[in-house]
């Protein structure tokens, strides 16, 4: 029972634990982080498609949110990774990506396009409730002022739509820091898989897994902080200074402009 | 200017909603410096009427010209239309995330491509002309109803249009807000705007307007000066809208 577990192997790898421990956890944040942007952006093509005159587009983006919500995210990263390269013919998955002064995995590239992928299947509807939630009169004022569809969209639509994405987006993030777990089973040496060979050389699976669960839930913990600020930050630049979707999120990031952990002065 | 010398003319709009026939084979003309009111009943299909000639709704049947250019045909460069138009809406529909000033000067800077200075000093100008200049800086929901209806007015007049729709601006105002609104409006049809009002204010109709169309069931039934219309109907489901409104205590 408890007085079986090594509490000194869990106290090392809670407060300090090794060098490739800390590269396995910075994997594991830029993976993260990298598929999340990829999800967004995937999400709101597939969203702005989704609402498009021409049918074709709008079949398209519904057959990729049927396959990527309709299959195992765990399937679907052994799909990039293994057989994609033999189904297109091509090499979208090299042995290594070097880009000069960054080296890339292959099986990290994989891991991330199947992340970001399947996460743009989750976005696009979070996005198209975003722009649906936004009153159509506002794209028609913007609109019958002369402005075009796209500049509407990015100035009018979604600064207000961003509101109501944020809360489930940050939602979004902290699953997909906990899907990255998955990626152990291609290969990738981020932290569940520092976790399980430090496991298989030790057969201690308690310390081992308890320590890596302590540095998720840190993370999850530490966005949970950062999400907040965000959505904080949101709220008070609806009554703001003038800001842009892109002035917003600088200033949700710049500690000169308020930071995220500041709240702005209430009027 | 139109051939006919008319600066709108619509030629047998038909305008449909799945099997709901919204407009039915609406012919009008407005000349230059004219204001044209549309009255009737909510669900006479007004709205629809302006927003077809914004292009915000695609006529089914016939044509529009705006200013000499057709613009119901395929190649119709719908930006630099609607730059000529204004339109005001009921609900203003200005932006809760900007400012008055960005509100006014968002549209003549990205669509027109004027400099922000420009614009600013263009947008100040406007909003000092209806007294709202120190409330540039403030979000749309610090204003009031009627102020927000003035500012979304001048917002559609930044880009110096040609031609003004006013969709039931004054609908969802407060009684004692309407006048302020109706003053700007009122002001504006003096300085020459082209006009075009779908409206429920039926005394600032005959005061303002030059011609008064009775829409009722996507039809123009009745159209002439607002002294005959008004006053003096000859059809008889004009009389009746006439009375109704009558009863309500608004002429």
């Amino acid at each position: 029972m408890l007085a079986s577990v090594d509490w000194h192997v869990v106290w090392v790898r809670v407060a300090h634990p090794d060098h490739a421990f800390f590269i396995a956890l910075t994997r594991t944040v830029y993976i993260a982080v990298i598929a999340q942007i990829m999800g967004v952006i995937l999400g709101l093509l597939a969203a702005l498609m989704r609402m498009s005159k021409l049918r074709i587009l709008r079949v398209l983006s519904g057959i990729y949110v049927w396959i990527f919500r309709g299959t195992p995210l765990l399937v679907q990263i052994f799909f990039v990774y293994l057989a994609s390269n033999q189904l297109l013919g091509f090499t979208l998955i090299p042995n290594s990506l070097n880009g000069g002064f960054f080296k890339l995995d292959g099986a990290i590239f994989a891991g991330i396009l199947a992340l970001g992928v399947n996460e743009g299947a989750y976005m696009r509807e979070i996005v198209r409730a975003g722009i649906d939630s936004i009153d159509k009169g506002q794209m028609e004022a913007a609109t019958s002022l002369g402005m075009r569809y796209g500049l509407a969209m990015r100035r009018i639509v979604l600064p207000q739509a961003a509101r109501v994405i944020i809360p489930p987006l940050g939602n979004e993030f902290n699953n997909m820091l906990k899907n990255t777990s998955l990626l152990f089973t291609i290969g990738v040496y981020e932290m569940f898989a520092d976790a399980e060979i430090g496991y298989s050389n030790s057969f201690q699976p308690t310390e081992y897994f308890l320590g890596v669960a302590f540095w998720y839930l840190v993370l999850t913990t530490v966005w949970t902080f950062i999400q907040a600020g965000i959505e904080r930050k949101l709220a008070a630049s609806e009554r703001g200074e003038e800001l842009s979707f892109r002035e917003r999120w600088q200033a949700a990031w710049n500690p000169a402009r308020g930071g995220i952990f500041m709240r702005s002065p209430s009027r | 200017m139109n051939a006919n010398g008319h600066f709108v003319s619509l030629q047998g709009v038909t305008k449909r909603f799945g099997d709901l026939e919204v407009l039915h084979d609406i012919n009008l003309d407005v000349s230059e410096h004219n204001v044209v009111c549309l009255i009737g009943a909510s669900g006479s299909g007004k709205s629809t009427l302006l927003r077809c000639i914004n292009l915000l709704e695609q006529v089914d049947a016939g044509s529009i010209v705006v200013d000499g250019q057709p613009i119901t045909g395929t190649k119709v460069d719908v930006n630099q239309l609607r730059q000529k138009i204004g339109i005001v809406f009921q609900a203003y529909n200005l932006f809760p995330h900007m400012t008055v000033l960005q509100n006014v000067t968002l549209a003549p800077r990205k669509a027109l491509g004027i400099s922000r200075d420009k614009a600013e000093a263009h947008a100040r100008a406007l909003l000092r002309q209806i007294g709202l200049e120190e409330k540039s800086d403030e979000f749309p929901d610090r204003l009031s109803g009627g102020q927000q209806q003035r500012v979304a007015i001048v917002r559609a007049l930044a880009t110096g249009p040609k031609l003004m729709l006013l969709d039931e601006i004054t609908s969802a105002l407060d009684p004692q807000l309407i006048g302020e609104v109706l003053e700007l409006v009122r002001e504006l049809a003096q300085s020459g705007m082209t006009m075009i009002l779908a409206t429920h204010e039926m005394s600032f109709a005959r005061e303002v307007a030059h011609k008064v169309c009775f829409l009722d069931a996507g039809v123009i039934h009745e159209e002439g000066p607002p002294e005959q219309v008004l006053s003096a109907p000859q059809e008889e489901r004009t009389r009746e809208f006439l009375a109704r409104v009558l009863e309500g205590g608004r002429l």
